[in-house]
C-alpha cells in the first residue's frame, strides 16, 4: 500500500462546520438579537458550502492520481499513545470517503439553505443551526476519521446531535422522549461497535499489529483469519459486533425502532438524519470494513437476511401510515434494508451507490414534505391534504420525480442503484434466492406506498379545511431551489452507476481502490435484461394498484385492510407491536431491576449496616445493664454489706464501759476455748 | 522554594486555617477571601509541578526526605510520581473552586472555612506522603474535619450521615493501621518508608497460613495484609458492599463538601491500592485482583447505575453514579494492561472533574428551589438556558460522549480490560447504556417538557457559580480532545507499576 499524500486542508472540511456550531452555539443568541437571523443563516451555511468546495477539491485531487494512490491524509497530532495503542488525530480521504463527504456537504448544505427558510419563524433559530452544524461536523468526522476510534467519535457525535435535534422542541415531552429513545437505542448499537473494535484491536495486537487505523487493520486482516475466541472465529465475532453497531445507526432490525420516532424533530432534521447523514453511517462503516466482512460469510448472510427482513417490515408498515413524514420514515428504514442486502451479498459498492442516490431522492422527498407541512400550517395527516398540485407546482414536480426514483422506474436514480443490488442478490451463489424474491416484493410495496402518498397529497380532491386551504401557497425560493437541485440529482445521479449491460458502473470502478472484495456478478446479459424488466414490472404493478385505489378510486383500500379479518392491517398499523414489546421487556425490565437494586441497597445492604449498628447498641445496652446491675450490683452489694454491717456494729459502740468490758471478757473466754480445743 | 514545594503545598492551607481562626468571627467576607487566598498558592504550585514534572521517567520526583523519629525509622518523606501527580492537581483545583462554592455558607463561617482548609491539608498530604506513618497521620487528619463539616453544616439527617461516614472510615483506618504495623514488623530493619517496603516486597510471604479461615482459600500473610488494606480502601472508593455511607453523606453534606468528597476522597481508595497494594504486595495483587477489583468493579458499574436509575433525589442519583463510575477505575486497574491502568488513573481525574461539576450543578438548583426532587422540576431549560447548557455538558461527559474527557478514560479502561477479561469488558460496556438511560431520563424530567409554573422566576446561574464550573468544563473538553496532556505524565510510572505485578500473574 502506498503512503498517502499529506495535505492540510482536509481538517477544514470538519473544522468549518464545527466552528460554525461553536460560534452559533456560544454567541448565536446575541448575534440573532443584534444582527438578525440572516447573520445566523450565513454563519451556518457558509462553512458547509466551503466544506463542499473543499470536498470537490479533494475529489479533483484524487482524480489526478493513479487509482492505487488515491489517498490524502491530514495529520494533526497524536491523540492517544499508550503501549501498542497509537491513535492519530488524522483525517483521511479516499474514493469512498469522497463520495460520502460530497453527499454530506452537498445534500447537507442544501438542507441548511432550505432550513433557513423553514425555521424562519422559530425563536431558537440560532440553536437550531448550532446543532445542525455540529451534526454535519460529527458526520464528517465519522467519514474522514483515519482510525476506527475517530470514526467512533463521529459515530457517537451524530447520535448526540440527533438527540438534540429530535428533541429540539423540547417543551413537548413526546419530542424529548423520542430524542431519548434515539440516543439510547443508538447506544446499544455503540456498545456492539466498541466491542467489535476492541476484539479486532487485540486480535491484531496478538499478531504484533495492534492498530485502530483502518488502512492498517485492513492490511493485516488476513493475519487474524485463524484466530478464535470462545470457539468462534474472531473475524466472524468482530463483524457481528460491528454489525450490531450498524443496526443501531442505520435502523435495522432489531434496533430500527428509534428512526420513525425521530420524526418528532423539525423536518429539515428528518431530511438530514434520513438522507445525508446519520443513517448512512452503518452502511458506510460496513463498506469501510469490507475486507473483514468479506472474510465472514456467516455475518454477510445474516446481514442479507436482516436487510431483507427490515426492508419488508418497514415497507408493510408504511402501507398503513397516514402521517406524511411517517411514510417517508418507514421508507427510509426499508431502503436502508436494501443497502444492507447489498452489503450482505458482497456488493458494497452497490450499497454505497444506493446510499448516494437515496440521499438525493429522500432528501428531496423530506424537504418536499416539509414544504407541504409548511404550507399546510403544520398539518401532517395526509387525509387532510389532497389536490395540492395546483398550489405548489414546484414541490409537486420535484416530489413526483423523487417518487419515481424511489419506486425504481428507469431512468431515475433509484432504478439503477436498487437494480444493482437486486442483480447481485440474484446472482450471489452463497445467498438464498429468497432474499432476491422478497426484496422484489418489497420493491413492489415501495412503489405502491410512495404513489399512494403522491396521490393522497398532491392529487385528487382537496380535503383540507377552508381556512387552511385558503392559505396554501408554494414555499419561498430558498426552499424550492434546494428541491430542484435535489430532484435533478434524483433524475441524473443514477447514470454514474450503469449496469453491466449498459457499459458498467463508473461508480463501482471509482470505489475499487477501497472496496477490494468486489463480488463479481455471474450471469448472462439476457438474465440481466430480464431481471431488470422484472423489477420494472413489479414497480409498475405497485404503481397501478395505487393508481386504482387513490387516483381513480376504482379499488377500495378497505378490501385489503380486511384481508385475514384485518389481522394484517392491525399488525402493520401496530408496527408489529415491537415498541410495546420492547417497552415491556427492556424498559420496564430495566426499571424493575433498578428498583430491585435500590431496594436491595436500602434494605439489605444498609439494613446490615444499620443492623450491625443496632446490634452494637443492643450489646452495649446489655453490657450497660450487666454493668449496672451485676458488676455494679456486686460492688454496691459489698458496699451495702459493709454499710449494713457497719450499721449493725455501730450499735456495739455504745460508750458504755461495762458493755465493752463484757465484750472483751467474752472474746477472751472464746479465745481461750478456741485455743484449748484446736491448737492444743 | 522548589525543593520544599510539596511541603508548602500541603501546609499553606493549614496556615490559612490558623489565620482564619485568628480573625473575628463576624468578618465573614474577610474569612472567605483569606480562605480563598490560602488555596491559591497550592493551585499555582500544582500547575507549576504539572508543567515541570518529567513524564518520561518513572519513579519519584520532587523528593523531600528528612529524619523525623529516628528511633522508629520514621521519616518525613514527600514526593510525587505518575500515580499521584494528577491527584495533586485535582486536589488543589477542587479545593480552590470549592472555597468559592462555599461562599454561600452563612452559619459558623469561621469554623467552616478553618475546617475546610484543614481538610485540604489532609488531602494533599495523603497524596504526597511516601512514609506510612506520615500517610496515616494525614489520612486521619482528613477524617475529622470531614466529620464536622457534614455533621454541623449538613442537611436534616446530617448527624446520621456524619456518624455513618466516620464509623465506616474509622473501621477501614483501623484495618489499615493493623496492616501498616504488620508490614512494619515484617520489614528488616523495621521501617515505615514505603519505597523500602516496596523494595522488600518478596519478604511478605505468600505460603498459605494454617489459620482458619485463610487456610480455606490458601491465603498467605501477603493476602491477609492485602485484604486488610483493601477493605480500608474499598470503603473509600466506595466498592460494593461498603458503599452505602456515600449516598447518605452526599445527600447531607453541603455542596462544596460533596464535591470534595466525590472529587478527591473517593480517589484515595483507588490511589491507595495503586500506591500500596500493587507494588508492596504484588503476588497477592495478582491473585486477588480479578475478583476483588475486576469483577467487583464491573459489578459496581452495573449496580451503581441501576441504583442511580431508581433514585428520586438528584444528589443521590449523582452519588450512585459515582459508585458506578468508580467501578471503571477498579476494572481498569485490574486489567494490568497499559491502556487499562492508564485509563483507570485518567478516569480518577476525570471523575473528579465531571462529578465535581455535577455536584456543583445540583447545588445551584438546590440553592434556588430548596429541594432536589427529580420529578419536582420540569422545563428548566426554558427558564435557565445557560445553566441547562452547562448541565448538559457535565451529563454528557459523565455518559462518556466522545470529545469529552470521560470518553477517553472509559474507552481505555474497557479496551484494556478486553484483552484480559472480555466478559468483564462486556459487562462494563453495558454500563454505558444504563448510564445513558438514567442520565437522559433525568435531563428529560428536570430540564425538558413544559416549564414548571412554580419556577418561572428562578434566576439564571450567576457569575460566581459559573466561575466554579467553567474551569472544570474546560478541562473536560481539553482532556477529551488532547488527553496526552495528562497521559504523558502517567504512563511511565504506571507501566513500571504494571511490570511489578505482571510477573506474578498466572495466565
Amino acid at each position: 500500500m502506498e503512503t498517502p499524500i499529506q495535505t492540510d486542508f482536509l481538517r477544514w472540511i470538519v473544522f468549518l462546520p464545527l466552528l460554525g456550531a461553536i460560534v452559533n452555539g456560544l454567541v448565536g443568541a446575541k448575534i440573532q438579537k443584534s444582527m438578525g437571523k440572516g447573520a445566523i443563516s450565513f454563519l451556518a451555511c457558509a462553512p458547509v458550502i466551503v466544506a463542499f468546495g473543499l470536498s470537490v477539491q479533494a475529489l479533483m485531487t484524487l482524480q489526478g492520481l493513479a487509482p492505487e494512490q488515491r489517498f490524502l491524509i491530514d495529520r494533526l497530532y497524536t491523540w492517544i499513545d499508550l503501549g501498542s495503542l497509537k491513535v492519530e488525530m488524522a483525517f483521511l480521504v479516499d474514493p469512498l470517503s469522497t463520495v460520502m463527504i460530497l453527499v454530506v456537504t452537498g445534500v447537507g448544505g442544501l438542507i441548511h439553505i432550505y432550513a433557513t427558510g423553514y425555521m424562519h419563524e422559530d425563536k431558537a433559530f440560532w440553536r437550531f443551526f448550532a446543532y445542525l452544524n455540529l451534526f454535519t461536523a460529527a458526520m464528517l468526522t465519522l467519514v474522514l476519521g483515519d482510525s476506527l476510534l475517530l470514526l467512533f467519535v463521529g459515530w457517537e457525535g451524530v447520535g448526540f446531535c440527533s438527540y438534540a435535534l429530535i428533541g429540539f422542541w423540547y417543551q413537548d415531552h413526546n419530542n424529548a422522549r423520542a430524542g431519548n429513545k434515539a440516543f439510547i437505542v443508538n447506544r446499544v448499537g455503540d456498545f456492539g461497535f466498541v466491542l467489535g473494535m476492541f476484539l479486532l484491536f487485540w486480535s491484531l495486537d496478538a499478531q504484533g499489529h495492534g492498530t485502530l487505523t483502518v488502512r492498517e487493520m485492513v492490511k493485516w486482516a488476513p493475519a487474524i483469519e485463524a484466530q478464535t475466541l470462545w470457539g468462534i472465529p474472531v473475524i466472524t465475532l468482530a463483524t457481528l459486533f460491528l454489525f450490531i453497531g450498524a443496526t443501531g445507526k442505520s435502523a435495522q432490525i432489531p434496533l430500527h425502532v428509534w428512526l420513525p420516532d425521530a420524526m418528532a424533530g423539525p423536518t429539515p432534521v428528518s431530511a438530514l438524519i434520513h438522507a445525508a447523514t446519520m443513517v448512512t453511517a452503518g452502511v458506510y462503516m460496513t463498506a469501510r470494513m469490507n475486507v473483514f466482512f468479506s472474510m465472514a460469510p456467516l455475518t454477510l448472510n445474516l446481514i442479507a437476511w436482516i436487510g431483507v427482513a427490515t426492508a419488508l417490515l418497514a415497507a408493510t408498515i408504511a402501507l398503513t401510515q397516514y402521517d406524511i413524514k411517517k411514510v417517508l420514515a418507514y421508507s427510509t428504514v426499508s431502503q436502508l434494508g436494501y443497502m444492507f442486502i447489498g452489503v450482505g451479498v458482497g456488493g458494497y459498492a452497490a450499497a454505497i451507490f444506493h446510499l448516494m442516490t437515496h440521499a438525493f431522492f429522500k432528501a428531496c422527498l423530506f424537504l418536499g414534505a416539509g414544504s407541504v407541512i409548511h404550507a399546510m400550517h403544520h398539518e401532517q395527516d395526509m387525509r387532510k391534504m389532497g389536490g395540492l398540485k395546483a398550489h405548489m407546482p414546484l414541490t409537486t414536480v420535484t416530489f413526483f420525480i423523487s417518487v419515481l426514483a424511489i419506486a425504481g422506474f428507469p431512468p431515475f436514480a433509484g432504478f439503477f442503484s436498487k437494480d444493482e443490488i437486486l442483480w447481485l442478490a440474484y446472482t450471489n451463489p452463497h445467498v438464498s434466492k429468497f432474499v432476491w424474491l422478497l426484496a422484489l416484493v418489497g420493491a413492489g410495496l415501495t412503489a405502491f406506498y410512495m404513489f399512494r402518498q403522491l396521490f393522497m397529497v398532491f392529487f385528487g380532491e382537496r380535503r383540507a379545511d377552508h381556512h387552511t386551504q385558503g392559505h396554501v401557497h408554494e414555499s419561498p425560493s430558498v426552499m424550492t431551489y434546494p428541491l430542484i437541485v435535489l430532484a435533478l440529482g434524483a433524475l441524473f445521479a443514477g447514470f454514474i452507476g450503469l449496469p453491466g449491460v449498459l457499459g458498467g458502473s463508473q461508480f463501482a470502478h471509482w470505489l475499487e481502490p477501497v472496496i477490494h472484495a468486489h463480488e463479481q456478478a455471474h450471469g448472462s446479459h439476457a438474465l440481466e435484461w430480464s431481471l431488470m424488466g422484472f423489477s420494472v414490472l413489479v414497480a409498475t404493478f405497485g404503481f397501478f394498484i395505487a393508481y386504482l385505489m387513490y387516483y381513480r378510486g376504482a379499488l377500495s383500500p378497505q378490501r385489503f385492510c380486511d384481508l385475514g379479518r384485518g389481522f394484517f392491517y392491525r399488525l402493520f398499523d401496530g408496527k408489529y407491536y415491537l415498541d410495546e414489546i420492547y417497552q415491556v421487556i427492556f424498559v420496564n425490565g430495566t426499571l424493575l431491576l433498578a428498583r430491585i437494586g435500590a431496594l436491595f441497597d436500602q434494605y439489605v445492604i444498609d439494613g446490615i449496616v444499620d443492623g450491625s449498628a443496632s446490634l452494637t447498641r443492643f450489646t452495649s445496652w446489655l453490657n450497660g445493664l450487666f454493668d449496672n446491675y451485676i458488676i455494679d450490683g456486686i460492688v454496691n452489694a459489698i458496699a451495702n454489706l459493709t454499710f449494713w454491717s457497719g450499721n449493725k456494729f455501730r450499735r456495739v459502740q455504745t460508750g458504755n464501759i461495762n458493755g465493752y468490758l463484757y465484750g472483751i471478757l467474752i472474746a477472751v473466754v472464746l479465745a481461750i476455748i478456741v485455743k484449748l480445743r484446736y491448737w492444743s | 522554594m522548589t525543593e520544599n514545594l510539596l511541603t508548602y503545598m500541603t501546609f499553606i492551607p493549614l496556615a490559612g486555617a490558623v489565620v482564619v481562626l485568628l480573625l473575628p468571627g463576624k468578618a465573614h467576607s474577610l474569612i472567605r477571601w483569606v480562605s480563598a487566598a490560602a488555596t491559591v498558592p497550592p493551585l499555582l504550585m500544582a500547575v507549576w509541578l504539572f508543567q515541570n514534572f518529567d513524564g518520561s521517567k518513572p519513579g519519584l520526583q520532587f523528593i523531600e526526605k528528612y529524619q523525623w523519629i529516628p528511633a522508629y525509622n520514621i521519616s518525613y518523606y514527600m514526593a510525587v510520581d505518575g500515580i499521584s501527580i494528577s491527584m495533586v492537581l485535582l486536589t488543589a483545583l477542587l479545593s480552590f473552586l470549592c472555597i468559592f462554592a462555599s461562599f454561600g455558607i452563612e452559619k459558623g463561617v469561621k469554623g467552616y472555612f478553618a475546617l475546610f482548609l484543614l481538610l485540604d491539608t489532609g488531602m494533599m498530604g495523603v497524596f504526597v506522603s511516601l512514609d506510612f506513618f506520615l500517610f496515616y497521620i494525614f489520612w486521619e487528619v482528613m477524617l475529622l474535619p470531614m466529620y464536622f463539616l457534614i455533621g454541623v453544616w449538613g442537611g436534616p439527617r446530617r448527624e446520621y450521615a456524619a456518624i455513618k461516614f466516620f464509623l465506616y472510615t474509622l473501621f477501614g483506618s483501623v484495618l489499615m493501621l493493623l496492616a501498616i504495623l504488620a508490614l512494619y514488623f515484617a520489614s528488616e530493619p523495621h521501617t515505615f518508608d514505603m519505597t523500602v517496603l516496596i523494595a522488600q516486597a518478596d519478604r511478605y510471604g505468600t505460603q498459605p497460613l494454617a489459620m482458619w479461615p485463610f487456610n480455606l482459600w490458601g491465603w498467605g500473610f501477603q493476602h491477609v495484609i492485602w485484604m486488610a488494606l483493601f477493605i480500608g480502601f474499598a470503603i473509600k472508593i466506595p466498592a460494593f458492599p461498603f458503599h452505602t455511607w456515600l449516598p447518605d453523606a452526599h445527600v447531607e453534606a453541603p455542596t462544596a463538601i460533596s464535591v470534595i468528597l466525590a472529587g478527591v476522597l473517593l480517589k484515595m481508595g483507588t490511589y491507595g491500592i495503586l500506591r500500596i497494594n500493587y507494588p508492596m504486595l504484588p503476588a497477592a495483587t495478582a491473585d486477588l485482583a480479578y475478583w476483588f477489583l475486576g469483577a467487583l468493579g464491573a459489578w459496581n458499574i452495573i449496580y451503581g447505575a441501576l441504583c442511580a436509575m431508581a433514585q428520586k433525589d438528584l444528589k443521590k442519583l449523582v452519588a450512585y453514579s459515582s459508585v458506578s463510575h468508580m467501578g471503571y477505575v477498579m476494572l481498569g486497574m485490574a486489567s494490568f494492561t497499559t491502556q487499562g491502568i492508564n485509563g483507570a488513573v485518567l478516569q480518577m481525574f476525570n471523575h473528579g472533574t465531571i462529578t465535581g461539576m455535577l455536584f456543583l450543578l445540583v447545588g445551584v438548583i438546590y440553592d434556588r428551589a430548596h429541594h432536589r426532587d427529580i420529578d419536582g422540576f420540569g422545563g428548566l431549560a426554558a427558564i435557565m438556558p445557560v445553566y441547562t447548557g452547562v448541565t448538559a455538558l457535565a451529563f454528557f461527559a459523565s455518559m462518556g460522549l466522545p470529545g469529552l474527557s470521560g470518553f477517553i478514560s472509559e474507552v481505555l479502561v474497557l479496551l484494556g480490560t478486553w484483552q484480559k477479561y472480555p466478559v468483564l469488558a462486556i459487562l462494563g460496556a453495558s454500563g454505558v447504556v444504563l448510564t445513558a438511560g438514567y442520565l437522559l431520563w433525568t435531563i428529560q424530567r428536570i430540564y425538558l417538557g413544559p416549564p414548571n409554573e412554580k419556577y418561572l422566576k428562578l434566576p439564571e446561574i450567576n457569575g460566581r457559580e459559573l466561575f466554579t464550573l467553567v474551569p472544570l468544563g474546560v478541562i473536560v473538553i481539553i482532556l477529551g480532545v488532547y488527553p496526552s496532556v495528562m497521559l504523558d505524565l502517567l504512563r511511565a510510572s504506571l507501566d513500571q507499576l504494571n511490570q511489578i505485578v505482571l510477573p506474578h500473574l498466572h495466565q
